[in-house]
C-alpha cells in the first residue's frame, strides 16, 4: 500500500510538472506510514478527516489511483467528477480533502458526534497539520471533544514545517501531543508504519471504550515541498532531506523488517513493486486520455435532492442547468 | 289576537334559540401565536418526528434560549437532542456541519448572526460549498438559525443584516420569515431541506403575535423554500420586502390606501433561491417597483431585485426607475433619536412609493 500511495504521488510530481495537473497539489510522499498505518489500525466502518495533504488517504480509505489521478487532472472520471481536484476527494467515511487550514478539526469533532449520538463504536480520526495546530478551532475542538467526551482522535502530524516555516518559528510549545492539554496525548513513530498502526489501535480503544477523545502526535517528514510550487529547499537542507530519506524512509523501514524477519523476500517485494509501477502507469493513462467534464455539468451539484434549476453564467444570457 | 300572536311568538324564539344554541358554528376563535412560539412549535415538531434532528448552540437548552426560542425543548428531548455549547462560534459551528456530514441533522443556532460572522468560514466554505466540491457526493443537511439584523439599543457590533452576505454564496439556501406563519412553516422545511439552509429570524418579531391560520397549525405544515408569498393585492405599486419591513410595507400600505393608491406587497420569504418571477409579475402589472429592506443599501437584496428587474421582461413594464429603502449607510448607532433613523420607517417607505409614483 505504502509504495501505491509513493508511486501515485511520485506520478502526480510528474503530471503536476507536464502541466496535465494545475493548481494546488500537496504530496505526501515520506508520510505514507502515516495513512497507511493509520488504515490498519480502524475499520472500513470508522471516519477519517484529514486537510489538503489527502492523496494518500483517499487511497486508504478505498478509493481507487484511478479516481484519484483522473481527479488530480480535472476529468470526469475522477472521484469528485473533476469538480474538486486534489484538495476536495470524498469517499465513504471518508470526508475530504480540505482546503481551509484547521477547519477540518471542528469538522472531525462533528463526525465523532454522530459517531456517539447513532450509539456505535465507530471513531472519527481528524487530522490536522503541525501548521494547523496552532488555529484557535483546534482548541475549540478539543475543549468540546472532552466536554463531551466524542470518540474523536485528534492527529497531528507533524512534519516539521508548515508550508515554509519549521516548527520552532511557528509554535511556543513543539510538545504537539502536549497541546490537548486535558486531553492525553502520544508522540509516535511516523515513519514506522507498525508503530502508527499500534498507537491508533490503542487510540481507536480508548475511544471505543467512552474514554473520550485522544491526541496522537506523529512524527513524521515530506519530501517534497509544501505544495508542487514549492521546491522545499529554501528553508531546509538538501542534506537534511538526504539523511532521512536513507535512514528514516517509511518502505525501506518495512522493507528491511520484513526480509530481515523472513516475512518476504527481496523479489517478491520486487514482484509487488513491479505491479505497483503497472498500476500507477495504467492510471496515469487513463487520467491523461479521460475527457474533462461535459461544460453543461458546470451547474450540476449545487443542491441535493432539488428539481432542476437554472444557475447564471457569465452574463444574463448564458444559463447552465442545474441538477442534483 | 296580539296576546296570541305573543304566546306563538315566544316559543318560537325559544325554539330558535335552543336551535341556535345546539348548532351554532361561529368561527373559531383565530388563534394567536407569537413568532417566537412558531419557531418552537416547528423545531418541537421536526425534533419529534426525525430522531437525526438535534439543536446546538449557546444557551439553547438550560436557559431555554437566549431569546427563550427553544423553551421547553431540553425539558422535553434532553441532553442528547439540545446542546449547550461554550462560547466557541467556529468551533460548534465545524462541529455542527461535521455532524451533518455524517448524517445528523442539526441546527446550530447563533445567538445572533453577528456572531456567525466567527464561523462564518464553516458555513460556507465546511457546508455550502462541499455538495458542490465533492462532485454530489457530500451533502450537509444543516440548518443555521437565529436573530438577525438591527434590534433595538444594541449598537452597531450587534445590529447587522446578513441577508446579502448569505445570499451572495452559491450552495445556501437564505430565508427569511416575516410572521409566525412564516416562521414556522419555513423553519420546518429548512430542517427538512438536505442543504445548508441559513434562516434569519428577527429578534424584534419574536414577541409579536399573529393569527395561525388552521394550516399552519398542522405538524406538516410546510412553506417552500424559494417561493415568495403576496401579502396584499394591489395595482399601483409593486412593494417587496423581507422580514421584519414586511410589517412596515403593509402599514405604509394602509395608509396609501386611504389615499387612493393600492400597493402590492410582497413578503420574499426567501432570500436564495430568489423568487424573482413573483416579483418580475407584479412589476409587469403594477409598473411601479420599490424594494425595502433592514441592510446597507451596497451590494444589498434590493440592488440584486433591481439587477434583476432590468435583466428581465419586466424592466419594459416599469413607468419609473425601480427604487430602494434600506438601512441607512452607517454602522447602528446607539441613541434612539440616531437608531431610529437607520432603520426603514413607515414614513420612508411612503415617501420612496410616493417619489416613484410621481405623486
Amino acid at each position: 500500500m505504502m509504495q501505491t500511495v509513493r508511486r501515485m504521488e511520485l506520478k502526480a510530481d510528474q503530471l503536476y510538472k507536464q502541466k496535465i495537473i494545475r493548481g494546488f497539489c500537496h504530496l505526501c510522499d515520506g508520510q505514507e506510514a502515516c495513512c497507511v498505518g493509520m488504515e490498519a489500525g480502524i475499520n472500513p466502518t470508522d471516519h477519517l478527516i484529514t486537510a489538503y495533504r489527502a492523496h494518500g488517504f483517499t487511497f486508504t480509505r478505498g478509493l481507487s489511483v484511478r479516481e484519484i489521478l483522473a481527479e488530480l487532472t480535472g476529468r470526469r472520471g475522477g472521484c469528485a467528477k473533476g469538480k474538486g481536484g486534489s484538495m476536495h476527494m470524498y469517499a465513504k467515511n471518508f470526508y475530504g480533502g480540505n482546503g481551509i487550514v484547521g477547519a477540518q478539526v471542528p469538522l472531525g469533532a462533528g463526525i465523532a458526534l454522530a459517531c456517539k449520538y447513532n450509539g456505535k463504536d465507530e471513531v472519527c480520526l481528524t487530522l490536522y497539520g503541525d501548521g494547523a495546530a496552532n488555529q484557535g478551532q483546534i482548541f475549540e475542538a478539543y475543549n468540546m471533544a472532552a466536554l463531551w467526551k466524542l470518540p474523536c482522535i485528534f492527529i497531528c502530524e507533524n512534519n516539521r514545517y508548515g508550508m515554509g516555516t519549521s516548527v520552532e518559528r511557528a509554535a511556543a510549545s513543539t510538545d504537539y501531543y502536549k497541546r490537548g492539554d486535558f486531553i492525553p496525548g502520544m508522540r509516535v513513530d511516523g515513519m514506522d508504519v507498525l508503530c502508527v498502526r499500534e498507537a491508533t489501535k490503542f487510540a481507536a480503544a480508548h475511544c471505543r471504550a467512552g474514554k473520550g477523545p485522544i491526541l496522537m502526535e506523529l512524527q513524521t517528514y515530506r519530501y517534497h515541498g509544501h505544495s508542487m510550487s514549492d521546491p522545499g529547499v529554501s528553508y531546509r537542507t538538501r542534506e537534511e532531506i538526504q539523511e532521512v530519506r536513507s535512514k528514516s524512509d517509511p518502505i525501506m523501514l518495512l522493507k528491511d523488517r520484513m526480509v530481515n524477519s523472513n516475512l518476504a523476500s527481496v523479489e517478491e517485494l520486487k514482484e509487488i513493486d513491479v505491479e505497483v509501477r503497472k498500476e500507477i502507469e495504467d492510471a496515469a493513462q487513463f487520467a491523461t486520455a479521460d475527457p474533462e467534464p461535459p461544460l453543461e455539468e458546470l451547474g450540476y451539484h449545487i443542491y441535493s435532492n432539488e428539481p432542476p434549476f437554472e444557475v447564471r453564467g457569465a452574463n444574463q444570457w448564458i444559463k447552465f442547468k442545474s441538477i442534483s | 289576537m296580539a296576546v296570541v300572536s305573543a304566546l306563538v311568538r315566544r316559543p318560537l324564539e325559544q325554539v330558535s334559540g335552543l336551535l341556535r344554541r345546539r348548532f351554532h358554528r361561529s368561527a373559531p376563535a383565530a388563534l394567536q401565536i407569537t413568532v417566537r412560539d412558531a419557531i418552537n412549535q416547528g423545531m418541537d415538531e421536526e425534533l419529534e418526528r426525525d430522531e437525526k434532528v438535534f439543536l446546538l448552540g449557546e444557551e439553547v437548552a438550560q436557559y431555554d434560549g437566549a431569546y427563550k426560542v427553544s423553551r421547553g425543548l431540553w425539558k422535553k428531548y434532553g441532553d442528547k437532542r439540545i446542546i449547550d455549547t461554550p462560547i466557541s462560534e467556529m468551533g460548534f459551528a465545524g462541529i455542527a456541519v461535521g455532524a451533518a456530514m455524517a448524517g445528523l441533522r442539526p441546527i446550530c443556532e447563533f445567538m445572533t448572526f453577528n456572531f456567525s460572522m466567527q464561523a462564518i468560514d464553516q458555513v460556507i466554505n465546511s457546508a455550502a460549498k462541499t455538495y458542490y466540491m465533492s462532485g454530489g457526493l457530500q451533502n450537509v443537511p444543516i440548518v443555521f438559525r437565529g436573530p438577525n439584523g438591527a434590534s433595538a439599543g444594541v449598537a452597531a457590533q450587534h445590529s447587522q443584516c446578513f441577508a446579502a452576505w448569505y445570499g451572495h454564496c452559491p450552495g445556501l439556501k437564505v430565508v427569511s420569515p416575516w410572521n409566525a406563519e412564516d416562521a414556522k412553516g419555513l423553519i420546518k422545511s429548512a430542517i427538512r431541506d438536505n442543504n445548508p439552509v441559513v434562516m434569519l429570524e428577527n429578534e424584534l418579531m419574536y414577541g409579536v403575535a399573529f393569527e395561525f391560520p388552521q394550516e399552519a397549525q398542522s405538524k406538516d405544515f410546510l412553506i417552500p423554500i424559494g417561493k415568495a408569498k403576496i401579502e396584499r393585492q394591489g395595482t399601483h405599486i409593486t412593494v417587496v420586502a423581507h422580514s421584519r419591513p414586511v410589517g412596515h410595507c403593509v402599514e405604509a400600505a394602509a395608509v396609501l390606501a386611504k389615499e387612493g393608491i393600492e400597493c402590492e406587497v410582497i413578503n420574499m420569504r426567501t432570500i436564495r433561491p430568489m423568487d424573482i418571477e413573483t416579483i418580475e409579475a407584479s412589476v409587469m402589472k403594477t409598473n411601479h417597483l420599490v424594494t425595502v429592506e433592514g441592510g446597507w443599501p451596497q451590494f444589498g437584496v434590493g440592488a440584486e431585485i433591481c439587477a434583476r428587474i432590468m435583466e428581465g421582461p419586466a424592466f419594459n413594464f416599469l413607468d419609473a426607475p425601480a427604487v430602494r429603502v434600506t438601512g441607512t449607510d452607517v454602522p447602528m448607532p446607539y441613541a434612539k433619536i440616531l437608531e431610529d433613523n437607520c432603520v426603514p420607517q413607515v414614513k420612508d417607505i411612503i415617501f420612496a412609493i410616493k417619489k416613484t409614483l410621481n405623486i
